[in-house]
């Protein structure tokens, strides 16, 4: 049995220890909001929190997750997140949204860090795939949070 | 990515008559529903038809005043049900916040596709909007006629003094009911004869561009179910191994390794591999990493990409071709042209690689075979599964799930995912549910690609600058010939190889377009924009040349040649304008265009590059549209936004190459896409139009190539005639 912090909560796990955070959470847990697109972290789908780091969890085992305290896009409820979220509504962001909890979770991260993030900053730290191309919306919403969350 | 209104097609478009609406509602008991209020879940239209239930149709509404639709069409991401939503609304007067939808299926006369000639149900070449028009605005008229005609009774006053608004239905002496309070009486009503829909001047809902998706919620808070996200009580996942080269075949296997690996349930062949089943997803993956296969490779495609390109070009030069379009005498007057310019042009394989994996999820219920998935042609995957499990199609039920992105791959003729999750479920007999999943690896090596494709080309001009003679031969595989769409190859010429090249648009005296169809055994598909992903490329940067040629603009060379085209001239008109076409440009910077007509609807791009040492960037992109009129314009603009975002990631770097027949690109590592920084500021103009909707999923793909090579020989003085891009010797060029 492992013991994993998820949203929260303790939740005790019967898997090797090698298997992926991503696969816990989506098949052993029930969260599927976080979505698995290549296994390798080259796209981010998988994007959680841990202690607050986006996280690509198709690339943590649960073993080495250890203590950490683990989020995913179900519980995201920061003043950072309702701003994404709502900026995303607003400007219509998603097209086929498989990759957007991912998008989501990676915005949120940067703005907690860095609620005034400049274009190279979004550039930087926004480097999730998305194959319906919606990363002009994804651009412009994470802006449009960062002046939501100024109030 | 399929079919659409063209002449080149042996399909017609079919209006749908009022009278075929009510007759099919009369007839099938089912042409309108309202007044939903079985005790729970869903109904299947397989079961409605068996039990006569009237409660399958386009609309439901429940007591609790819910509005949902079932759809037509599969939701890949274009906005599809977001569309139809907005149809029904619109004349139902319904208030935007009840509307939900649900995707439809199982009775081709409801969800024909119209464009495909009303005959089955399927979303492809950009259609869903154009055979949902009609459709569903009357759907909506009728049910509101139904809602008013049971409010008249129920308070004893004319129907005509009854006002519907908002999703409330209300008299002058104060009485008012909603949706729901109406709905039971109301299904009891006899439909309206005849249904008068609004006129354009009415509309709320259709063009308003500030109508919000209606799954931005469920998508921006990790609430939306995928069918990768299916979980039923029991369920086991399953991972299938394919052979690794195309069109080998299971010899043995030895799965005592396999069956060790902790949580390993089965390990089953099926017709397409053999099937790997655990209690995870990562525990059916780790089960397949120890299976043993031996494979069968005696009918297997082994040679490589770079072989069969040689090949292609081989065939280029040969005489056997079959015509897709001869006006004129092109050899004759390429002969006596006072200038020939000649150009070839290389396209690779390309893989669809949307973001949800493959996956689908079987199990038998009673009688009943269920099936989660991205249904894109529902009654073909009825069929297909019938076959397997042994029953008969209307035993097949389906779940339409919302589905993350398909480009073209979820519409195949073998129904490839479908057929496994029915096989594997059969295979074990049925004891459980089962999901089938595709890493992404097996997703990029599995096939089913946008053919790989060589064009050779001659343009020749007169003495006073005039293109008098074209040229154009493409070699490639055939997206139809196998399967249930073979016969709208005609004349040896698959309308998908060549459209865009046989339609060129412009007033050329003299045209010769031919195909060479090439047996290999990688399978293809239509991938977004399907034969304009290389004809509009091939055509739009030889004309390119030609204009330079001629010493003439780009633009204005285009426009004189376009003579009784005014959708495409008013398309490239207003880039022209908005983009400030014929500003000088920075050194190191070009400015290229690009129009193309695909799937009805017209798009013209003007690109601005920056060429740093090879390295192409992509700064802007200012690209109008006439895709007739515009349901969701801020749904369009998406779509044109995407379409570029999609077509720059192909032309810039994406290919699928092969080494003695082995796929070589594995995973996202290996095929490269674009990222966020990548992207250009894209600025899309819709024009304003009176015509019936068009396609928007793909026509905004086929102008991006070509702008983006026009732009860049404008900033370097170089043709780029090979994809990717990335692959451009500079030096040698
Ligand atoms: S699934 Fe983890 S980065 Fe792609
Ligand atoms: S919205 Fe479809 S992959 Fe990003």
């Amino acid at each position: 049995m492992i013991t994993l912090k998820v949203n929260g909560q303790d939740r005790q796990v019967d898997v090797d220890p090698a298997t992926p955070l991503l696969w816990v959470l989506r098949d052993t847990i029930g969260l599927t909001g976080t979505k698995y697109g290549c296994g390798i972290a080259a796209c981010g789908a998988c994007t959680v929190h841990m202690d607050g780091q986006p996280t690509r969890s198709c690339s943590v085992t649960v073993g080495d997750v250890g203590a950490a305290s683990i989020t995913t896009i179900e519980a995201i409820e920061s003043k950072a997140a309702k701003a994404v979220q709502t900026a995303w509504q607003k400007l219509d962001v998603v097209q086929c949204g498989y990759c957007q909890s991912g998008q989501i979770m990676a915005a949120t991260a940067l703005l907690e860090s860095n609620p005034k993030p400049t274009q190279e900053d979004v550039e930087a730290a926004m480097t999730n795939i998305c194959r319906c191309a919606t990363y002009q919306r994804i651009k412009t919403a994470v802006n449009e949070a960062a002046r939501i969350m100024e109030g | 990515m399929l079919i659409r209104k063209n002449d080149a097609l042996p399909i017609n478009t079919v209006t749908p008559s009022r009278r075929g609406f009510l007759k099919a509602g009369v007839v099938a008991g089912a042409g309108l529903v309202i007044g939903w209020h079985l005790p729970s879940g869903r109904i299947t239209s397989a079961q409605a038809a068996e039990a006569g239930s009237p409660f399958e149709g386009y609309i439901r509404i429940s007591p609790e005043n819910k509005v949902t639709v079932l759809a037509a069409h599969l939701d890949m991401g274009q906005g599809i049900y977001t569309g139809t939503a907005t149809l029904v609304a619109e004349e139902l007067e319904a208030d935007w916040s009840q509307m939900e939808v649900e995707g439809g299926y199982g009775n081709p006369k409801l969800y024909g596709n119209l464009a495909f000639g009303g005959k089955f149900q399927g979303t492809g070449g950009s259609t869903a909007t154009m055979s949902s028009f009609d459709r569903y605005r009357r759907a909506g008229a009728t049910a509101r006629v139904m809602l008013v005609s049971a409010a008249a009774k129920q308070w004893n006053v004319p129907a005509g003094e009854i006002a519907v608004s908002k999703g409330v239905v209300s008299h002058s002496s104060g009485k008012k009911a909603t949706f729901g309070e109406l709905a039971e009486a109301a299904a009891k009503e006899t439909p309206p004869a005849d249904v008068t829909l609004k006129d354009a001047g009415a509309w709320t809902l259709i063009g308003n561009a500030d109508l919000r998706r209606l799954d931005s919620p469920a998508k921006t808070t990790g609430q939306q179910t995928f069918t990768l996200d299916v979980k039923l009580p029991g369920m086991l996942y399953a991972v299938v191994q394919r052979p690794p080269l195309f069109g080998g075949k299971v010899k043995s296997f030895d799965a005592t390794a396999a069956k060790q690996v902790k949580g390993v349930v089965d390990v089953v062949e099926i017709p397409r591999g053999v099937a790997v089943v655990a209690d995870s997803t990562w525990n059916a993956m780790a089960g397949r990493k120890a299976l043993k296969v031996e494979w069968d490779d005696s009918a297997a495609e082994k040679r490589g990409t770079p072989e069969l390109m040689a090949e292609y070009k081989k065939l280029a030069a040969g005489k056997e071709a079959a015509v897709a379009r001869n006006d004129g005498d092109a050899a004759a007057a390429m002969k006596s042209a006072a200038k020939v310019i000649s150009a070839e042009f290389e396209f690779p394989y390309l893989a669809h690689a949307a973001m949800e994996p493959l996956d689908a999820v079987a199990r038998k219920d009673g009688d009943n075979i269920e099936i989660w998935g991205g249904h894109q042609m529902p009654d073909l995957y009825q069929g297909i599964a019938a076959g397997i499990a042994e029953t008969t199609p209307d035993k097949i039920v389906l779940h339409v799930m919302m589905t993350g992105g398909s480009f073209g791959r979820r519409a195949v003729g073998d129904g490839d995912v479908i057929a496994e999750a029915v096989s594997t479920a059969k295979a074990i007999g049925w004891k459980a549910p089962v999901k089938v999943v595709w890493t992404r690896e097996d997703d990029m090596t599995g096939g089913r690609y946008r053919p790989m494709y060589f064009h050779k080309m001659q343009a020749g001009i007169d003495g006073a600058g005039k293109l008098v003679a074209w040229q154009h031969r493409i070699v490639g595989q055939s997206i139809m010939s196998d399967g249930p769409f073979a016969g709208f190859i005609q004349n040896g010429v698959d309308p998908t190889s060549v459209e865009g090249a046989s339609t060129l648009p412009y007033a050329v005296p003299n045209i010769h377009v031919d195909l060479v169809t090439t047996k290999v055994g990688v399978p293809v598909l239509w991938w977004r924009s399907v034969g304009s992903t290389h004809t509009a490329y091939s055509t739009e940067v030889l004309i390119d040349e030609v204009a330079q040629a001629a010493g003439q603009d780009p633009i204005a060379f285009r426009l004189a040649m376009l003579g009784d085209k005014p959708r495409h001239k008013a398309v490239l008109e207003k880039v022209k304008e908005a983009s400030g076409w014929g500003q000088a440009m920075e050194k190191g910077k070009g400015r290229g265009v690009a129009v193309a007509e695909s799937f009805g609807s017209y798009v013209a791009q003007v690109v601005d590059v920056s060429v740093n040492n090879g390295a192409i960037k992509v700064e802007r992109v200012i690209c109008a549209v006439d895709c007739g009129t515009a349901v969701n314009p801020d749904v369009i603009k998406a779509q044109m936004e995407g379409g570029i975002g999609y077509g720059l990631s192909a032309i810039l770097k994406g290919e699928i190459t092969l080494k003695d027949g082995l796929v070589e690109q594995t995973n996202f590592d290996g095929y490269e896409v674009l990222h966020l920084d990548e992207m250009p500021e894209v600025e899309v103009h819709i024009l304003p139009s009176k015509e019936g909707p068009t396609g928007v999923g793909e026509p905004g793909v086929p102008p991006i190539g070509p702008a983006v090579a026009n732009a860049v020989f404008a900033a370097t003085g170089k043709r780029i005639r090979l994809l990717p891009m990335s692959k451009f010797d500079w030096k040698s060029a």
